[in-house]
């Protein structure tokens, strides 16, 4: 099935069209990349990656999500081998009843594992397990000159992959060690912070204790009340921990849709007043303090993944997300930023602080040790572009980084500072596919 | 390719010395760095000027050489500019010739080079630009026409039938690119203070290139398909428009 179309990432914005095709098998996927024109092939997940990085305008795209096969499942070692259009939504579905859970997840279900590789996600629990490309056991690449290549993390090209934005190949299948759990739910600590010291103090000192980790920053608050927040950590739950009435179906996994946000909101329905509202009543209502509450998974780890399609509620106009991560150190840089929002008033729900552990081995991945922010902004103000290329120069100047599968609006020359190892993945890229077979307009618009 | 902000990366304007065009990118580019910018005119003074204004703002400026009354010449510059480094995110289409209207209805090569110039280069221009854009998948053409487009009238009507055909044109090549993901933009100043009116009388509405810029740059960002510089010229049009023709006739424009 072709299709001539346009497409546009999670925030709606920089739309362009490509030739769509949906992913058939791979005597099929050789055939269109080799067939590829001079605007190249690109793979593309379930479009939650927020700008353009699973757009190519001009040329091919291939949607990826009818690979979707589960291949083998082994619940003594935990492997499971799959097709990389499968979603973490699917996988949880199908493995959480067998006690295995992803390794890593990100904030929503809907992402693919061939996205979740590209990008190397993250989830809460960075500081303990890393990102996800440490959780895949190998995967099989197709290159640009029509082969598929078996990778292990022995591999440069693995870990230029890992990361790696989808401009090495398509990944076709991974294996993946997933995690064994003996419940679907979490055990769960809540704590309201008074302000960002109070928040940093308690991450630094507690956050090893617990598998998951993440604080919820009212970016709204400001004076002595800047970066007041709420913090929740916690651990999958065994059996033991469980309520009685909960342990006979320990291992349910039902999330449900609460609603879809209906498909034309005005812009500018969130504003400075409509959010500090909601933001003030969010704070309230957390309590000061408590330990040990049982929560489901998708209630802890996925809780806007109840409404479909929220991303509506930005208007037509769109909204972006800024995710940076300033090293362990540069608490000064946070500070600023966090500042800096508040100062401009530019209306985010809340923004999401987590606390990143090791770096892993891919070369464009984004976690590096330290405080990582993530807030979504709604466009329209005309002063948003000034403020953000003023929080970039905070970022670079700090030694941190941004996230390319969060990015809509860098530049080349942000982007070599932010990652070190540019050059060497570029080299790799270059002996894989010399004519930049695989690209997007994401690649362009940084010069990957 | 233009950001989640509207920030764009490369601009090409054909008709590169033209006030309105060089106001258009410098509003468009306002606070970027490494902004590419190709300017597309014939080789002189006027186009050293404008490269050395654009780069006294810190854009990249390349040149190549364009004629409008040089039919040899449309390719191959459309061509150059688009080789010469990424994608072009907007292509303005700005020249444009006011031409000596007391000569142009009663001489045929006066008349011929408004045609020439007006029309039937700028419908070249679309064509070239169109298929570049079309492969691309994304980007967007702005079209100088006028108001003079609008309705013919006395003082100007071979000027204003040129602009009336590349209107029209452009205004169906958006249609046509619509599913290409390509905006086409058509823009109808009604009178503007710049090189090209230089020693003609105001008419009422008179306006600045920056004026006209402002209202361009607005209406890439809301996606528009018309617009009129300043705004209310389109309801004075509207109701020009729709004058009885012995009332039309007899009004002193
Ligand atoms: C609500 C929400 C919350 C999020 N929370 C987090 C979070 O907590 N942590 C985090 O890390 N990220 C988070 N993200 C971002 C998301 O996890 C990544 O953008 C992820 O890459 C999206 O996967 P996808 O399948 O939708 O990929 P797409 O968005 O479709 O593509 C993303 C990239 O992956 C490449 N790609 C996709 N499939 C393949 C393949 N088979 N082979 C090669 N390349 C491929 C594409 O070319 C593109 O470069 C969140 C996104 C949303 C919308």
């Amino acid at each position: 099935m072709d299709d001539h179309r346009a497409l546009q990432g999670w925030g709606r914005t920089s739309p362009s069209v490509a030739m769509v095709h949906s992913a058939g098998d791979d005597v099929e996927l050789v055939r269109l990349v080799a067939d590829a024109g001079p605007r190249g092939v690109l793979a593309r997940g379930l479009g939650s990656s927020y700008g353009d990085a699973a757009q190519n305008g001009g040329g091919v795209v291939v949607d990826m999500t009818s690979r979707d096969r589960v291949l083998s499942v082994d619940t003594g070692t935990a492997l499971v081998e799959v097709e990389s259009g499968v979603s973490l939504d699917q996988l949880m579905r199908l493995l959480l009843p067998l006690g295995l859970f992803v390794p890593v997840s990100p904030g929503t279900r809907q992402v693919t594992v061939g996205g979740a590789i590209a990008a190397d996600i993250h989830g809460k629990n960075h500081h303990v397990d890393g990102s996800f490309g440490r959780h895949v056991v190998s995967m099989d690449l197709l290159c640009a000159d029509g082969t598929i290549r078996t990778l292990t993390p022995e591999s440069e090209l693995f870990w230029a992959t890992v990361g790696g934005m989808g401009l090495t190949g398509l990944v076709v299948r991974a294996t993946l060690r997933m995690k064994k759990v003996e419940s679907a739910y979490c055990l769960v600590d809540t704590e309201r912070c008074v302000n960002l010291d109070d928040l940093l103090a308690r991450m630094t000192e507690g956050d090893h204790r617990y598998t998951y980790s993440v604080a919820w920053i009212d970016c709204l608050a400001s004076g002595a009340s800047l970066g007041r927040s709420v913090l929740t950590r916690g651990w999958p739950a065994t059996l033991e921990q469980l309520p009685r009435k909960l342990r006979d179906h320990a291992l349910d996994f039902h999330p449900r849709q609460l609603a879809v946000a209906p498909p034309v909101f005005p812009s500018g329905m969130l504003n400075r007043a409509t959010v500090a509202a909601f933001n003030e009543v969010w704070f309230r209502k957390a309590p000061r303090e408590r330990r040990g509450e049982v929560q489901s998974i998708a209630a802890f780890f996925h809780p806007l993944d109840a409404v479909s399609s929220w991303n509506r509620i930005y208007g037509p106009k769109g909204f972006l997300q800024y995710q940076f991560v300033v090293p362990f150190g540069a608490e000064d840089t946070l500070r600023r930023c966090i500042e800096m929002l508040s100062d401009a008033g530019q209306a985010s729900f809340l923004a999401v602080l987590k606390r990143f552990g090791a770096q892993g081995d891919g070369h464009l991945s984004f976690p590096t040790p330290g405080w990582t922010l993530a807030l979504d902004i709604p466009l329209g103000a005309p002063i948003l572009g000034g403020l953000l290329d003023r929080l970039d120069a905070e970022v670079i100047a700090a030694g941190g980084r941004e996230y390319l599968a969060k990015d809509s609006r860098l530049s080349a020359s942000e982007v070599a500072p932010m990652y070190p190892r540019l050059e060497q993945w570029r080299a790799i890229r270059k002996g894989v596919d010399p004519d930049g077979v695989f690209t997007s307009d994401l690649a362009r618009r940084l010069g990957l | 390719m233009k950001d989640a902000i509207g920030n764009v990366q490369r601009v090409l304007v054909l008709g590169g010395t033209s006030d309105i065009a060089l106001a258009t990118v410098a509003r468009l580019t306002a606070g970027r760095r490494s902004v590419q910018v190709t300017l597309a005119a014939r080789p002189g003074e006027r186009r050293s000027a404008a490269t050395a204004e654009l780069q006294s703002l810190s854009l990249q400026v390349s040149e190549v050489d364009f004629d409008a009354t040089d039919r040899s010449s449309y390719e191959k510059a459309v061509t150059l500019a688009f080789d010469d480094g990424g994608d072009i995110d907007v292509v303005i289409v700005a020249f444009g010739l006011l031409g000596d209207q007391a000569r142009a209805w009663r001489d045929v090569d006066a008349a011929l080079d408004l045609v020439q110039v007006n029309y039937a280069a700028a419908v070249a221009c679309g064509v070239l630009v169109g298929e570049r854009l079309r492969a691309q998948g994304h980007g967007a053409i702005v079209a100088m026409s006028s108001v003079a487009g609008e309705r013919p009238r006395k003082s100007n009507f071979v000027y204003g039938s040129t602009k009336a055909g590349m209107d029209s044109f452009y205004t169906g090549l958006g249609d046509a690119l619509a599913a290409d993901g390509i905006q086409v933009m058509v823009v109808r100043p009604g009178f503007v203070r710049s090189k090209m009116t230089e020693g003609l009388k105001a008419a009422p509405l008179s306006q600045t290139p920056e004026q006209v810029a402002d209202v361009i740059v607005a209406g890439l960002r809301d996606g528009r398909r018309t617009v009129w510089a300043p705004p209310a010229m389109r309801w004075v049009m509207l109701a020009l428009r729709h004058l009885p023709h012995p009332v039309f006739s007899r009004l002193p424009i």
